[in-house]
């Protein structure tokens, strides 16, 4: 081993510090073994002529050593056989290469995955930074606003002081305002007083001159005195006139009252009877096997009341005695009973709204239901009716125009009423036609449909067979190896040989029993070929079931459905699919 | 259906003031110096009287026997007698003056007050007699007569203070006398029942202040304070409800028994209320067929091709009525409720809103709310019920008057040639016939009563 390393470490001075971290750049992290792989990757070429600088007729044996050195720290079985020392063990090489190739596709994928991820998480870490900063700025810009509106703020409830400066200005104002038009008022009024006492004692004055001289012309002059319009005598000014003046007018202040008096007694009376009335209905309307339990358990004396005034009402001169004496128990019963009477009202009300609000809702909708039904009906008979009405008119018409060929006209209007049913009959007629077209359509495409779906789940059993053959093929791959000609065979063959090998149903042997080197290396070449005639062979085969079975099909649809062009649809169907 | 019988008085001169009172169906005119008696339902002249001066004012007796007339110029009331043609009175007011003449209610008393109301002399035309009362007060409404005439208020000024007397119209006795707590007394009035005197205050303040018969203060009532205040005041016939009309575009109605208000009536510009019938008056020209055209015209035609025809059209509410922004520098302003009447039989009061000069506002006295407005196309110069039945008529110095009734409302026009402007009406006690006055004619509207069936 120490000798090999001398050789190679010359040979790889290139590439040595990459493809053999082990050797000096051990510590290198995770990271140096991926990047290995990505420049080992490039492509098949330089990986071949690397491979080819790396191993070469002279050191051969040293690579191999070196590879089956690597492959063991790695964990690899050994590439020599064991028993044999130095030979290799072709097998357990390829089944090495392959391992690290799977292991390589492996790591590719991962890598991709990690790629992927991390460019994810890029885009995702962009997106929340954009985000961030779309963020900061709104936080800024809210910032600014909350500034702005701060400042609005303050002017506002500067200005509304100043308002209410401006508030208390006026108010002051207007007080000083109202001081002023109550001193002009009062000085007004005195000047008012002090022009008026001017003008009274002018007044006074003119009364004297004019009523003090002896005004001749101040006169009445009478042809004769005529008599009181009461036929009355003009009594004298005394005291006694007085005192009767005095009383007439009290008289007629008092006939005054009593009239009023007397209304008021009559608007008594009537509300009494109302009042009555009231309470009777109110009593009569509490139901009292209800109400009484129920006021008893409330309050005992209510009801001995309610019972009293009962008793009274059928005391008719009780209404008769002044109001003083009874209105304090009238009022009180009839509250007592007032209240009653709106707690049963409000209970009703809630039963109402409570039990009957759903049912009376759907009532109504039934009647509603009901009376569009019947105003339908009716409508519907109003049609006939005018129907009817035109035609009688028609015929009244037609009877009036030729009342001479009366009997030409009927007979007319008998072929008439004939050719209209016939007309009727050959409508219903065609209508049943037109019907029976519709369902033959419907039929046509339900079949179509039907072959669709028969189409579809051939597919399926062909994509099943497949699956099936390819399992076998994985499976019998030892036995393929015995007969390596069969799978040269015609697609047909191929067929045949995958219902055998379905049949035959081995089980899967193990590859390590094949011993000898030279039909394993045959056999792989087989299988690579098997699996390059396999796909064509698998897309054939369902196709040939198919319309095989098709034709079966389409045979049994022309027999059900005659004159449907179903046949040649489905016949069009399988042409498209054969080729 | 009414139709209307034109009298037309040739050669007046002056103001036409005449007086159509019932009674035994008389009417008197009175052409510059002519006293002129006809019969109500013929128009013939039954007496012809001849006063010594152009008269200014008539007023037939409270028993329809007298007339006076009033000639303020010359300070002389004379008066005529039906019965006795040739009887005659003249009363002569001397150096003192006359500005107002009244019959006292018996009918044998006249009133006479003289120039700045120095007082009031009472003439007697059954005794020669005479009392004076003195310091009557110089304002709008100063004395007042109880419905039944047997008590008279007079508002009196004396010391910057003003008082009411109340005498007794029989011997003229004072009955009571007693101030009043008022500013400046602007007017009295007695309730129909004849025991509650309501005295209202002078617009700059609102007051009214509820009397007794007896002299005792009922009550006073006051609605605001500073802006100005009352501007007309009506009792119900009932003596239930006493309506206020102010400044203030309101009616305000106090009760009878508590005197405290009942309902404010407010008089919008918008009608709003969707149970208010609006009926507005439209003019239409008349519309002639060229068949009916003849040449030359006849006079009817002709007559009728010239002036316009209306009618009422009913409006939808809301309805906005003809509103004058009243000038507020100006003293008595336009504005406020300046007319206000109850209809006979209570149910309806009739109101106008000075600044709504066209419309007339009848209220639903049982339901308290607004029944009908009527929109004229000219402003209401007068409006005055039917003393009988709830039927108002209205007149807006055109040449139709307008009848309302709860069954609806008419135009009737008055008919003849030329322009009739009537600026006045009064209904004839029965209710059968109405007299309508222009400047210086007059014409009385017969309303026929329809059948009973």
């Amino acid at each position: 081993m120490g000798d090999w390393r001398t050789v190679t470490v010359p040979l790889l001075s290139s590439d040595s510090k990459n493809i053999f971290p082990y050797t000096s750049e051990r510590k290198s992290p995770a990271s140096m073994s991926s990047e290995v792989l990505r420049l080992s990757l490039p492509s098949a070429k330089s990986m071949h002529s690397f491979f080819s600088a790396f191993c070469t007729e002279e050191n051969i044996e040293q690579s191999i050593s070196y590879i089956d050195r690597e492959l063991t720290t790695m964990g690899f079985p050994s590439i020599y056989v064991e028993s044999k020392g130095k030979e290799l063990d072709l097998v357990s090489m390829v089944n090495c290469m392959n391992e690290l190739l799977v292991l390589q596709h492996k790591n590719l994928r991962a890598q991709e995955e990690i790629e992927i991820q991390h460019l994810k998480l890029g885009s995702d870490m962009d997106h929340l930074q954009n985000c961030y900063t779309k963020l900061k700025e709104q936080l800024e810009l809210s910032k600014r606003e909350i500034v702005g509106l701060q400042e609005r703020d303050r002017q506002l409830q500067s200005k509304n002081r100043n308002l209410h400066q401006l508030l208390k200005n006026e108010k002051d104002e207007v007080q000083k305002l109202q001081n002023v038009i109550s001193s002009r008022a009062t000085q007004y009024n005195h000047d008012m007083k002090r022009k008026e006492r001017e003008y009274n004692k002018l007044k006074e004055r003119l009364h004297q001159l004019v009523m003090n001289k002896k005004d001749k012309k101040l006169a009445m002059e009478v042809l004769n005195y005529v008599g009181r319009a009461d036929g009355k005598r003009g009594a004298w000014r005394t005291d006694k006139t007085e005192a009767r003046n005095e009383e007439e007018m009290y008289k007629v202040l008092l006939s005054d009252y009593e009239q009023r008096q007397k209304q008021l007694l009559l608007e008594n009376t009537e509300l009494k009877k109302v009042l009555q009335q009231m309470k009777k209905d109110i009593i009569s309307l509490l139901p009292p096997q209800k109400q009484k339990p129920k006021e008893r358990s409330e309050d005992g004396p209510v009801l001995s009341d309610q019972e009293e005034d009962i008793g009274e009402l059928n005391k008719e001169n009780m209404w008769e005695l002044s109001c003083e004496t009874v209105r304090e128990q009238l009022t009180n019963s009839i509250r007592k009973q007032w209240r009653m009477l709106k707690n049963h009202v409000e209970k009703l009300d809630n039963q109402v709204s409570r039990g009957h609000s759903g049912a009376l809702n759907e009532k109504d909708v039934i009647s509603r239901e009901d009376h569009e039904l019947e105003t339908g009906k009716l409508e519907l008979e109003i049609q006939q009716c005018k129907e009817m009405i035109r035609t009688q008119q028609q015929l009244l018409q037609q009877q009036l125009t030729c009342d001479d060929d009366t009997t030409l006209l009927l007979q007319d209007c008998y072929l008439l009423e004939e050719r209209e049913r016939l007309q009727e009959e050959w409508r219903l007629f065609r209508e049943q036609k037109r019907n029976f077209e519709k369902e033959r359509k419907s039929f046509t495409e339900a079949a179509i449909r039907l072959g669709l779906e028969r189409k579809a789940f051939e597919e399926d059993r062909g994509a099943w067979l497949k699956h099936q053959f390819l399992s076998m093929t994985a499976d019998c791959k030892s036995e393929n190896s015995t007969t390596p000609s069969a799978f040269l065979r015609s697609a047909d063959t191929d067929l045949r040989l995958v219902r055998s090998a379905s049949q035959q149903k081995r089980p899967p042997s193990v590859l390590s029993t094949t011993a000898s080197p030279e039909p394993c290396q045959i056999s792989q070449y087989i299988t690579q070929n098997s699996v390059a005639s396999e796909k064509p062979a698998a897309d054939y085969l369902p196709n040939l079931w198919v319309g095989s079975d098709g034709k079966e099909e389409t045979e049994e649809c022309t027999k059900t459905w005659e004159d449907s062009g179903l046949d040649t649809l489905c016949r069009n169907l399988h042409m498209e699919q054969l080729p | 259906a009414s139709n209307c019988q034109r009298a037309g008085l040739d050669g007046i001169l002056g103001r036409n003031s005449l007086r159509g009172r019932g009674g035994p169906g008389t009417g008197a005119s009175c052409v510059q110096h002519r006293l002129v008696v006809r019969d109500a339902s013929t128009l013939q002249i039954l007496h012809l009287y001849t006063c010594t001066d152009q008269i200014q004012y008539i007023e037939w007796s409270s028993d329809s026997q007298f007339i006076l007339c009033a000639m303020y110029k010359r300070g002389l009331v004379q008066v005529w007698s039906l019965e006795q043609p040739d009887w005659h009175c003249r009363i002569d007011e001397g150096s003192a003056g006359l500005v107002a003449s009244c019959w006292s209610p018996d009918g044998r008393h006249i009133l006479n007050t003289t120039e700045f109301h120095l007082r009031i002399t009472v003439w007697s035309l059954c005794t020669k007699s005479v009392s004076y009362i003195k310091y009557p007060k110089a304002c709008q409404q100063g004395v007042a007569f109880t419905k039944d005439g047997r008590y008279m208020a007079v508002a009196e000024r004396r010391d910057c203070k003003d008082f009411i007397s109340i005498f007794v119209c029989r011997n003229w006795q004072l009955l009571r006398h007693f101030d009043t707590e008022t500013q400046d007394l602007f007017g009295i009035e007695w309730a129909p029942n004849g025991c509650v005197l309501a005295a209202w205050d002078t617009c700059l303040e609102y007051k009214v202040l509820l009397y007794s018969l007896d002299g005792r203060l009922l009550s006073s009532y006051r609605a605001y304070e500073w802006p100005l205040g009352i501007k007309s005041i009506a009792w119900s016939p009932s003596s239930q409800f006493l309506a206020i009309g102010s400044f203030d575009e309101k009616v305000r109605i106090l009760n009878h028994v508590t005197w405290k208000k009942i309902t404010e009536l407010e008089h919008p510009a918008v009608i709003t209320n969707k149970k208010t019938i609006v009926y507005k008056e439209v003019e239409k020209s008349p519309t002639l067929g060229t068949e009916r055209l003849s040449f030359p015209p006849t006079r009817a035609l002709a007559s009728s091709l010239f002036s316009t025809q209306s009618k009422y059209d009913i409006c939808q509410v809301p309805v906005s009525l003809n509103y004058i922004k009243p000038v507020a520098d100006k003293a008595n302003p336009k504005v406020g409720v300046g007319m206000l009447a109850f209809s006979a039989d209570n149910c309806f009061l009739a109101t106008k809103n000075d600044n709504i000069p066209n419309a007339v506002w009848i209220w639903d006295m049982r339901k308290l709310k607004l029944a009908v407005v009527l929109e004229q196309l000219y402003s209401i110069q007068c409006f005055q019920w039917d003393p009988c039945q709830p039927r108002l008529a209205v007149c807006t110095g055109s040449s139709r008057v307008y009848l309302w009734s709860p069954a609806g409302c008419v135009v009737v026009k008055v008919p003849g040639e030329g322009d009739f402007q009537i600026v006045s009406l009064s209904w004839h006690s029965s209710g059968d016939s109405m007299l309508l006055l222009s400047k210086d004619h007059f014409c009385v509207c017969y309303l026929e009563r329809e059948e009973v069936k």
